[in-house]
């Protein structure tokens, strides 16, 4: 006898244990599997992108810091692009490779997040979490050190860095790299292959490739579904061409695949920062820019591989000194937008996985 | 009743020093003297060992997560349970408007009774225990499932969706976890062929962790999906709904439910230490260890050794879906408590009374047979799987010369 049952709607967020900051789905439920799902954002709209149209050149870089708060160097690094495209600034070389340097550090604090909070998602009870925060603050301090912040870092400028890495940076940066990878190995070891990880994330929120293509997913999900796309590959930005790195490329589109993904960039960003610190040059961090300066009329896009996917900025300069229009692609919200699709028919158990999975950070979904 | 009371030296102690001071009119009321006395006793020694219990997992966790854990409030942070337990009273009573008056009342209430009223059957010395019922084993399984109906009472009657999603998961869970849980005892009860717990911790010359260890991982597992723990905590999963049952519980109602669940690891494991460690009697396998500690202190090691693996089980694994963690308790833990049933069955049937040297052969076809279970377990898992890293590969390509 089939008892005759309804569905129910509840609302997860936005203040939730696990919706990654401010995010809101509304899920109708039956049973515990899920029958609909309504994304609800914008709880953490700031106006990013006004703003900006309110600010000099030089004070936007304050800005991008907190988009997505969890990778702000490489927000920076975006804008400034895009800045010195618009304008034809000239970059010295030894600011190149301090960018290029502290975005792949920027990249493993995020992607160590990102890690952590999935297996929170997971009910792991923070110990994993625990241990990502451990390794994550040592890449703060370094921040703290080049910079003087440890999250709103605010590093780079149009037309190259603000500062020269003071000379204790170096040492604490070797020692860094030397310690890190058995740090990750310990992590990897204690959940690569763990049952209960396996079974909760393998074959759970496919994401097949054509529907990763169709709906411009960016970043580690697109790579995690079989497509060797990164931008700092296809479209070598600053130093990356000169970089000798791998791209892991997942095969199933799973959850697990995703996570996998991100554990694997570690290795490879550590490389290149590796790289970095054999290959950079002597020489000026900051060619000469005003403070105050006007782009001619004309528009700009420069895009980078963000730890979270493609990070655009389209800056429209109509000869003053602020853009006319600042246009922000965010990669984590673009990347939500195959959700629907992803959930529909998992348990509320899978819900919170797969959205762990994807890694998206609620400062850069709402700007 | 007399008849045990005789051998209960604890009670009858007591109850000769409730006669002298009363009158002889009132000799009947040395009986109810007595037994009140010793449930205060043993209620506060319960409160005491969970508030203990609440720290050391506190502290313990905080060891495994790098961090400090509480250690601030008194020496060590040891004052840290009764900080809490301040700050809960004196919160604001809240109830919700769509909850039910009643079943929300009730649930917190029956579920620390439930939780309480468990620890009746537990002897802490050969001659010392409140009550030693003929059906102990029984007893003890079966009252900790009022907490069940209270989760139930709680999630429903809160009237919030997240509570009642909480609470369904938790009777679904609950229910599946109690039968392979009553199963992997019966290989004990036939060992001991008795179901009090007195007799039971006789019956253990070779403790029961060694002559029955597919019960033993049975009961813990099934006793940590009992107990609501990592990583069986779906009824309360924090990060899928908010806090389960209890999620419009607070203040003392919030506090009460707490101290179930904390009890109820305390619990667990003085029954685990009971059923599986001998008990008050010293763990070892040469007895003249005896005298070292009283077997009060022995019982209380035995509990916080357990208390401290739940821990552990608690801060390393995450938590399963509610269909794989059904799937364990049917395709895995029963089949696994049927096993052991009917090879103890077998093994007594053969040696009804066996000697030292078959109590040993025992241990170790019982091994032999678990450590088959485990292979055989492995190997079917394995057949079907790669190595689940090999979905991700590297590609490269080449760095571009600029």
């Amino acid at each position: 006898m089939a008892l005759p049952s309804e569905s129910i709607t509840i609302n997860l967020g936005p203040q939730h244990p696990s919706t990654h900051g401010v995010f809101r789905i509304r899920v109708t439920l039956d049973g515990e599997v899920i029958q609909d799902i309504e994304p609800i954002f914008g709880y953490l709209h700031r106006g990013t992108e006004k703003l900006a149209e309110e600010r000099t050149y030089t004070q936007i870089v304050t800005l991008t810091d907190r988009l997505d708060y969890t990778s702000s160097m490489i927000n920076n690094q975006a804008y400034v692009m895009a800045t010195e495209k618009l304008a034809g600034l000239e970059v010295p070389e030894r600011a190149q490779y301090l960018r290029v340097l502290t975005a792949e550090l920027q990249r493993v604090a995020s992607h160590l997040m990102g890690i952590g909070f999935f297996l929170q998602d997971l009910g792991a009870m923070g110990t994993p979490l625990m241990y990502c925060f451990r390794e994550r603050e040592r890449i703060l301090d370094l921040f703290e050190m080049i910079c003087g912040a440890r999250v709103t870092v605010s590093y780079m400028r149009p037309g190259g860095v603000t500062q020269e890495p003071p000379p204790e940076f170096w040492p604490a940066l070797k020692e860094l790299l030397s310690e890190f990878p058995h740090y990750i190995d310990e992590l990897e070891r204690l959940i690569l292959e763990n049952e209960i990880v396996v079974a909760r994330t393998k074959g759970v929120g496919l994401l097949p490739r054509e529907l990763a293509i169709d709906s411009s997913i960016s970043g580690p999900n697109l790579r995690a579904s079989g497509v060797a796309w990164d931008l700092r590959k296809a479209d070598p930005y600053d130093v990356y061409g000169r970089m000798d790195f791998d791209i892991p490329v997942g095969s199933n589109g799973d959850s697990y695949d995703r996570f996998l993904v991100r554990v694997m960039e570690i290795h490879q960003s550590l490389r290149i920062v590796e790289q970095c610190v054999q290959q950079i040059p002597d020489g000026p961090i900051r060619s000469e820019v005003p403070y105050f300066f006007r782009p001619p009329p004309g528009d700009a896009y420069a895009h980078v591989e963000a730890s979270k996917g493609e990070l655009g900025f389209y800056l429209v300069s109509d000869g003053g000194i602020a853009p006319y229009r600042c246009k922000i692609r965010a990669p984590s919200f673009i990347n939500l937008t195959a959700l629907t699709e992803m959930l529909l028919g998992w348990k509320v158990a899978d819900l919170m996985v797969i959205f762990g999975s994807l890694d998206v950070n609620m400062g850069e979904v709402d700007r | 009743m007399e008849s045990s009371f005789d051998k209960n030296a604890l009670f009858a102690n007591l109850n000769d020093i409730f006669l002298d001071l009363l009158p002889e009119s009132l000799s009947w009321m040395a009986y109810l003297g007595t037994g009140l006395t010793i449930i205060l006793i043993m209620v506060n020694a319960v409160l005491m060992l969970t508030a203990f219990g609440t720290y050391m997992e506190r502290r313990v966790l905080g060891r495994f997560q790098t961090r400090l854990g509480p250690n601030r409030v008194g020496p060590f942070g040891l004052l840290q349970p009764l900080a809490d337990l301040l700050k809960l009273i004196t919160k604001e009573d809240l109830r919700p408007e769509s909850a039910d008056k009643i079943t929300f009342f009730l649930a917190p209430v029956l579920m620390v009774t439930s939780m309480l009223v468990v620890v009746a059957v537990v002897p802490f010395g050969k001659d010392s225990f409140l009550a030693d019922l003929n059906i102990g084993v029984l007893y003890l399984v079966g009252i900790p499932t009022i907490a069940t109906v209270s989760m139930f009472l709680g999630g429903w009657g809160s009237g919030n969706r997240f509570a009642l999603l909480g609470a369904a998961r938790a009777v679904a869970m609950l229910i599946s976890y109690e039968v392979p849980m009553i199963v992997s005892l019966a290989g004990i009860l036939i060992l001991a062929g008795s179901m009090s717990l007195v007799d039971v911790v006789q019956a253990q010359q070779i403790p029961f962790i060694l002559l029955q260890p597919i019960a033993f991982f049975v009961f813990l597992v099934s006793a940590s999906a009992e107990m609501n723990r990592s990583p069986f905590d779906l009824m309360e999963a924090e990060s899928e709904l908010t806090a389960g049952f209890h999620t419009e519980f607070s203040g003392m109602r919030f506090g009460l439910l707490q101290l179930a669940e904390f009890g109820e690891v305390v619990v667990t494991s003085a029954i685990l230490a009971t059923l599986f460690l001998r008990g008050w009697e010293n763990p070892f396998i040469p007895a003249d260890w005896q005298q070292v500690l009283p077997p009060q202190l022995w019982l209380i090691g035995k509990m916080l050794f357990f208390m401290l693996i739940f821990t552990w089980i608690r801060a390393t694994l995450p938590r399963m879906r509610i269909d794989q963690v059904m799937a364990f308790a049917w395709k895995v833990l029963f089949p696994l408590a049927l096993i052991n049933m009917f090879v103890t069955a077998a093994l007594v049937v053969a040696w009804p009374d066996p000697t030292y040297t078959q109590l040993w052969i025992m241990v170790g076809v019982n091994w032999a047979v678990a450590i088959g279970c485990l292979t055989g377990y492995t190997l079917s898992r394995g057949r079907h799987r790669q190595k689940p890293t090999e979905s991700v590969r590297l590609v490269q390509i080449p760095a571009e010369v600029n």
